[in-house]
């Protein structure tokens, strides 16, 4: 039994070679695969003279391990370079415009995944081996399947070419203003009190947050029958059952609360998935977040920004990572006392 | 013959049993061979040439063109066929190669253990809690199209799995009394890894190979949408996907529908074929 | 008085290629006040008749045939909401391994209220209280209500769950295998807790485990479990002074004596029966060292001796 602290602290000393890691396979990724960045961004017909400016300036006609320390010390700083391209944006800078919009649509299609999670896997628990649960099962694994552009397209086209009912790109209407605060539409509309805002971000907000939801949930409906099925086969259950206590009450109060501690670890997990996900997600819907500006920047062959760009996705999961299991040694008493 | 009434016999207990595990893993099967033999004998199955226009553009379905034709009037069956094949090469080359390395590296560092086995682990772990599909559009974007290149992209983007799961099987076995006999015996190195370890791992690696070539499947449809796998004009679900995307909201849906409904299916083939075997392999046991 | 009474009981676990005949045509009674201990190898079928008389033994088991009448009632044939509404209020369980038994992320004292509320109206005050003087009644000293289970000891927790047993004031008390994970001094202190409890609160007892030599001092009965069958049952002293079954004379020898020294260390040859599919007749009769003819062909019926039971064919009058 090690005290909340002593685990938080190790916890986060482990973190950072992790993210060293990683830092150091993207590096490895971006400059030592073939190919000349800087040729590639300004063709074969420009002068030697321009091109050697051009290297010093991105420091890239310093020695390798050089770049390296640069690089990493830079991150430290929450430093995480220049556009080669857009007049020497910090990177930083674009990420953080293009975030809030990311950061909307993976929290909804994160709350749709885990109600349907939820559901499905408790009920499917809770009815083992009955009808429901086959289905569930079936359903699981055939929802982890879909390929998120094809649900996606196929919403578009029910929903937005058949029935006209959604729209089928972009974060809102034209038409309408929203006043940015957090960035985060629905919220920023809640807090000026724009009616117009809030319906059109809604609307905007249901086809790829669902799309990406539900292909999400085949993975949490597995892993909540899952330990779900573990839980109920432990012991305390029974004797529950032996002093009488309502099966709902076994269910919900202590079954699903014991199972919960593995299902958050997993959630935690399963934030990179969330993430992949919401690159194509916004690709299809033409969703104005990170992972569009991911690919737009690697069409222009911005390679600096693309770096940045995996460096933050990189440190994001860490982060959360870190947090997910700061919340579980919080939750499970037999780590807190 | 007694062999095959052993079969038969087990085969009937096993439908008893496990019915629901071995309709999975059948179904899966099934798919998996159709697809195989489509990619396979894509020439005999396609009834036009993938890459030229053949008719008019845009045209619906109808008994010319069971799937119609796409913008550039090419039967869009026919892509779909061939399309099987890139898609099936791909992915199975790329997790073979996955596999191979994440074998090796995963024995390796499990039985050796040491400053190897720490580093490496750290290392693979790290890859792994990544998201695959971004780390292999970083390692795409920065290779260039073509089909080689999303081979080695999509490879290296699995091999952690294979080798934290060979690793931990060589843990569990390295400190099994036999081993430890035939250490004892003088046995070398690799005979042990040779004749004990690899054998008890490769049974466990059916299962995750059929789950790993599903998340093949998407990921590599994944690269292909996004304009970072195999290039035009090869002929690939994913891509055609993408490519059909305009017309679908002008009304042209079949363009994007069927590959990417194929998509889905071979995914859910390996996924199916790997659920039915893992249940059949490692049984929930829940009785108390 | 009688409080329970089984007769004919059957459980039988219904496995994909077998049929496992845990209870096989039991017949007992409990009276009240009394404190009866089942023994048995693992496998005796001896937890599957608790199970059952909880009615709740777990899938693919099920009771197939018999009755169990408590109260005037026939538990068998109760639907599940009566029965669950005796359940820990008249009759309850405590089991083995009370780390696994209770739900680690709840304090000790809220599982014991939310008990206590379950079976009575009254409020989470009273019920704080009800629970503080429980624990104090075997043994716990009551500020450790706001504890979590694994801040307990083996032989605290497995008071804790006793206390819960009887928090709701039940009529019997089915204890299964309660001390086998604890240490010997602690096993002797809860037998001695039952006992008390037995005299205090009038609590009926019935001790499973497969230890006969633990039950001895504070059971009035005895009965013996052997093969999903009870062969043997009467009277703790008679059966210590004159066992009948050539299993219980086996079970009891087996144990080591420290005050008789220089004898050789006894056990019982030979394998449990498999009880999907269980010898013919007698189902020690393989092991027994005074097996004839008919031990092998039919089931020994019942043969008494005074109020002694004994299913064997050596006792046929």
């Amino acid at each position: 039994m090690v005290s909340l602290r002593a685990y938080i602290l190790t916890r986060l000393l482990l973190t950072i070679p992790t993210i060293l890691i990683l830092l150091t396979f993207v590096f490895m990724i971006m400059r030592i695969l073939p190919g000349d960045p800087v040729l590639a961004i300004v063709g074969m017909k420009a002068s030697p003279e321009y091109i050697e400016k051009l290297r010093e300036q991105l420091g890239l006609n310093k020695p390798l391990w050089m770049q390296y320390i640069d690089y990493v010390s830079n991150i430290f700083r929450l430093d995480f370079g220049r556009s080669m391209i857009w007049g020497r944006r910090p990177v930083i800078q674009e990420i953080m415009d293009r975030f809030p919009a990311t950061l909307e649509l993976t929290i909804f299609a994160f709350m749709i995944s885990v109600l349907i999670g939820l559901l499905t896997g408790v009920g499917s628990a809770m009815k083992r081996g009955s009808k429901l649960d086959i289905t569930l099962r079936v359903w699981s694994i055939v929802a982890y399947s879909l390929f998120i552009p094809l649900l996606g397209m196929f919403f578009q086209l029910v929903f937005g070419v058949y029935l006209r009912i959604l729209p089928v790109a972009g974060r809102k209407s034209p038409l309408v203003r929203i006043h940015r605060i957090t960035g985060l539409y629905i919220l920023d509309s809640i807090l000026t009190l724009n009616w117009k805002g809030l319906i059109t971000s809604l609307r905007y907000l249901i086809l790829p947050s669902l799309t990406l939801g539900i292909v999400l949930s085949g993975v949490y409906t597995r892993l909540v029958r899952s330990s779900m099925l573990d839980v109920l086969q432990q012991d305390f259950i029974r004797a529950l059952r032996s002093r009488g206590i309502a099966e709902r009450k076994v269910i919900f109060s202590h079954a699903l609360k014991n199972a919960f501690i593995p299902i958050l670890t997993m959630m935690g997990l399963q934030f990179a998935l969330l993430l992949a996900g919401a690159v194509l997600t916004e690709t299809t819907f033409s969703w104005p977040g990170m992972g569009t500006f991911l690919m737009e920047r690697i069409q222009y062959r911005d390679y600096t920004t693309v770096q940045g760009t995996i460096v933050f996705f990189a440190l994001l999961v860490s982060l959360v990572s870190l947090i997910v299991d700061i919340i579980y040694a919080y939750i499970d008493p037999r780590i807190r006392y | 013959m007694e062999l095959s009434l052993t079969i038969s016999h087990s085969l009937r207990r096993l439908w008893k049993a496990r019915r629901l595990d071995l309709l999975f893993t059948i179904i899966g099967l099934v798919i998996v061979i159709i697809i195989s033999f489509m990619a396979i004998a894509a020439s005999l199955v396609a009834p036009y040439d993938p890459l030229s226009s053949v008719d008019k553009a845009l045209l619906p379905p109808s008994f010319k063109h069971i799937m119609g034709t796409d913008n550039l009037g090419r039967d869009v069956f026919s892509r779909l066929v061939y399309g099987s094949r890139t898609v099936m090469t791909v992915v199975l080359l790329s997790t073979f190669i996955s596999m191979s390395i994440g074998t090796v590296a995963g024995l390796i560092s499990g039985y050796f253990g040491g400053i190897v086995d720490r580093v490496l682990s750290l290392t693979m772990d790290s890859i792994y809690s990544f998201p695959g599909l971004i780390l292999a559009i970083a390692i795409a974007s920065m290779l260039g199209p073509g089909v080689m290149n999303t081979v080695i992209s999509i490879s290296i983007v699995y091999i952690p799995t294979y080798f934290r799961m060979v690793r931990g099987q060589t843990l569990s076995i390295k400190n099994q009394l036999y081993v430890e006999a035939a250490e004892a015996m003088g046995a070398s190195k690799l005979t042990i890894l040779w004749k004990y370890v690899l054998p008890n791992v490769i049974t466990v690696i059916p299962v995750v190979f059929s789950m790993n070539v599903a998340d093949a499947v998407l990921t590599e449809a994944g690269l292909s949408f996004l304009g970072l796998g195999v290039p035009s004009p090869t002929p690939d679900w994913g891509f055609d996907l993408k490519n059909g995307q305009r017309n679908l909201l002008a009304g042209y849906w079949w363009i994007s529908i069927f590959p990417g409904i194929m998509i889905v299916i071979l995914a859910l083939g390996f996924s199916l074929l790997g659920e039915g075997l893992n249940e059949l392999l490692n049984p929930e046991r829940r009785y108390e | 008085m009688t409080l329970l009474s089984i007769t004919e009981l059957k459980t039988y676990y219904y496995l994909p290629d077998a049929v496992i005949k845990a209870v096989d045509g039991v017949d007992l009674e409990i009276a009240e006040g009394e404190i009866i201990g089942i023994v048995g190898e693992s496998g005796s079928g001896k937890s599957t008749l608790g199970l059952s008389i909880i009615r709740l033994v777990p899938s693919p088991g099920k009771i197939v045939g018999g009755n169990i009448f408590f109260e005037g009632k026939n538990l068998i044939k109760l639907p599940e909401k009566e029965m669950s509404k005796i359940r820990g209020k008249e009759i309850s369980m405590v089991f083995q391994d009370p780390l696994t038994s209770l739900d680690p992320l709840m304090r000790v004292g809220d599982q014991l209220i939310e008990t206590i509320i379950t079976h009575q109206k009254v409020s989470e005050d009273e019920a704080s209280k009800l629970a503080r003087d429980y624990l104090e009644m075997v043994g716990i000293p009551g500020d450790r209500l706001r504890d979590y289970p694994h801040q307990f000891s083996g032989g605290m927790r497995q008071r804790a769950m006793i206390a819960m047993a009887i928090a709701t004031s039940p009529k019997l008390v089915i204890a299964d295998e309660p001390t086998t994970a604890l240490d010997v001094i602690v096993q002797a202190q809860i037998m001695r807790l039952f006992s008390k409890l037995r005299d205090e609160l009038g609590v009926s007892f019935m001790i499973i485990t497969h230890d006969i030599s633990i039950v001895m001092e504070v059971a009035d009965k005895i009965g013996v479990m052997y093969g999903g069958h009870l062969v043997e049952y009467g009277d703790v002293n008679e059966i210590h002074k004159d066992p009948l079954h050539p299993y219980t004379k086996e079970l009891l020898r087996a144990v080591p004596n420290i005050e008789v020294r220089d004898v050789e260390l006894r056990y019982i040859p030979g394998d449990p029966p498999d009880l999907s599919n269980p010898p013919s007749g007698c189902r020690f009769h393989p092991r027994c060292l005074y097996a004839t003819d008919i031990c092998k062909k039919e089931i020994p019926g019942k043969r008494f001796k005074n109020k002694h039971m004994v299913r064997c064919y050596l006792y046929e009058q």
